[in-house]
């Protein structure tokens, strides 16, 4: 008995081991969603006291809470837009044609990313407080599309790169222009990079505390909301809104799944 | 209809000046697409890091302006009081970064070759958590981890945290503010920042490589041994970057879970940049964090040997 579960467990160690892992990413999402239909007794929402839909019916309830979470979706739509449009550009030109800087220009755009988020948000600082620049939305959406940049290119390169040559030569054996080259093979192609990522820069605009913190000045995102929380006191509403987003995200990834499974099983390949 | 005509339209000119398009313009061609790009990344992440440069220099106070003296004393004296938050920020991101490749390596192998259909459920688990603001998940930490909790519970009862606290790690019959709480959630938080690489380059592994070892009478240790850790050392590298240097640089953490005890480095920039107002400390501090882990991230890229990062 003892002999055949322990020779299961070893057959079978990666896979235990695996879901031990993903359970430790999961548990907080549990503990959160959990959480967003207690009752709390006093300003913290940190025990279990009893089951209550009160936050669920009333997520605006707190003030500032969903003003807050507009002006962080009103800022990751914008970051998202630019750092998506700036950084498809840089792919392109990076994949496509041999210029001199190239190898310049490839670690001005790995630098970013290999950077502590706090040294990049210092600085940004001192140069805004050097201008005399007014922090808030600005300065925000300034430094959110500075460091989705970066891994828009890092997204949409990887496609660009993976993408066979020929397929547009042969676009232009057919007599096509280049804008319907463009428009009609290579974006078609290339749009799963860039809305990955597009999906990145959108993720990390909405979720970014730390560079947010030194620039938005008496702004307040929504990360920015949660940390001030955190001393005050959390409201279970909170709890709710990281729910919805929880749910929001799966339906979303599941429906991007169909779609491109569909499309999968209707064009012979 | 203007975008289809459009190109219609230009089609028959461009058909006849294909041959000899102007060569100086399509020479000009990626520059144009770099331009606003790297203008934005030259303005607001170069341009800045050499005002903090120049910031670091100066002496003065908010009152009275501040002045480029070249005082680089405020180096020594920066190193000097905080170098625990400093050798504390790098010990705990690389117990972090360590512990994150333990868990994720078989989470990583579970979807990159034992998942079959599951493969795209257990790959939207991983990510989908992410979607919850971060901040949120480590408050949820807090319950997790907070004193006569389950977790706290099971731990006591299995006597390990009579060892963790004889190590330091833990304190007395406490898990949160301790060290152990700070790298918890540290771990966490990066964790799929190490699985993704860590799948992405075990996916590109050929099947067909394990069944050819398993021929040659190699065992599955050492198959994944000599076979499979190798092929993945990309995936590795890149994970452990991807940990490691958000990681060191991190204050969520170290605040929410943690103790003044814990404090890491990113506390005090934060507190000497918005708080005491200190611009020259604060410089000096994130540039030395800064140089700390562009060389360790130099030597450690060198070392193994892989160079196509991005």
């Amino acid at each position: 008995m003892l002999r055949n579960s322990t020779r299961w467990l070893r057959r079978n160690l990666v896979t235990v081991a695996g879901l031990i892992t993903l359970a430790y990413l999961i548990l907080p999402n549990v503990v959160v969603m959990v959480f967003s239909f207690n009752k709390p007794n006093g300003r913290f929402n940190i025990s279990w006291q009893r089951f209550s839909l009160d936050a669920w019916k009333d997520p605006c309830g707190v003030a500032d809470i969903c003003g807050s979470l507009n002006l962080s979706l009103e800022i990751a739509v914008w970051a998202t837009i630019g750092s998506t449009m700036l950084g498809t550009m840089i792919a392109f030109a990076l994949v496509r044609y041999r210029f001199r800087a190239r190898g310049a220009i490839n670690s001005l755009i790995f630098l970013p990313m290999a950077m502590p988020e706090v040294v990049m948000a210092a600085s940004l600082l001192t140069l805004f407080l050097n201008m005399g620049a007014q922090l808030g939305f600005w300065t925000i959406l300034i430094a959110h599309i500075m460091f989705c940049l970066s891994f828009v290119v890092t997204a949409v390169k990887a496609r660009v790169m993976s993408m066979d040559p020929r397929l547009e030569e042969a676009a232009r054996d057919l007599y096509a222009s280049p804008v319907q080259t463009f428009l009609r093979v290579t974006l078609p192609i290339v749009s799963p990079g860039i809305a990955a990522g597009a999906l990145l820069a959108f993720s990390l605009s909405f979720d970014d505390f730390i560079i947010t913190n030194f620039n938005a000045g008496s702004t307040v995102t929504f990360p920015m909301y949660v940390w001030g929380s955190a001393q005050r006191g959390t409201p279970v509403q909170i709890n709710v809104i990281g729910t919805a987003m929880f749910v929001i995200a799966v339906l979303v990834v599941l429906g991007g799944q169909l779609i491109s499974n569909r499309r999968k099983n209707s064009t012979p390949h | 209809m203007t975008v289809t005509e459009a190109p219609l339209a230009e089609a028959p000119a461009e058909e006849a000046g294909a041959v000899r398009k102007p060569p100086v313009r399509k020479r000009l061609v990626p520059y144009w697409l770099l331009l606003p790009g790297i203008i934005w990344l030259l303005v607001f992440f170069a341009l800045p890091m050499v005002y903090q440069a120049s910031t670091s220099v100066q002496t003065g106070s908010l009152e009275d302006g501040f002045q480029v003296t070249w005082h680089f004393q405020t180096y020594w004296d920066a190193l000097h009081e905080y170098y625990p938050q400093f050798i504390r920020s790098l010990l705990y991101a690389g117990t972090a970064t360590v512990l994150c490749l333990l868990l994720g390596y078989p989470l990583s192998y579970l979807i990159a070759f034992k998942a079959g259909r599951w493969r795209n459920v257990v790959l939207i688990l991983v990510i989908a958590p992410f979607f919850t603001s971060f901040l949120i998940r480590t408050l949820a930490w807090k319950t997790i981890l907070a004193d006569g909790g389950p977790v706290v519970g099971v731990l006591n009862t299995l006597h390990i945290l009579d060892v963790t606290s004889w190590l330091g790690w833990t304190d007395g019959s406490r898990v949160l503010a301790t060290p152990m709480a700070v790298v918890c959630g540290l771990t966490y938080n990066f964790l799929p920042f190490m699985i993704l690489p860590l799948y992405t380059s075990l996916e590109r592994i050929d099947g067909r490589l394990h069944e050819a070892a398993g021929d040659l009478y190699a065992t599955p240790a050492t198959t994944f041994r000599k076979v499979t850790f190798p092929l993945s050392m990309p995936g590795v590298v890149s994970g452990t970057l991807l940990t490691f240097i958000p990681a060191a640089g991190d204050y969520v953490n170290s605040e929410l879970l943690g103790s003044t005890d814990t404090k890491m480095v990113g506390s005090v920039i934060q507190s000497q940049f918005l708080r005491v107002l200190d611009y020259p400390t604060a410089a000096a501090l994130s540039f030395i964090l800064m140089a700390i882990v562009l060389v360790m991230v130099t030597v450690y890229i060198r070392r193994s040997g892989t160079e196509d990062l991005v």
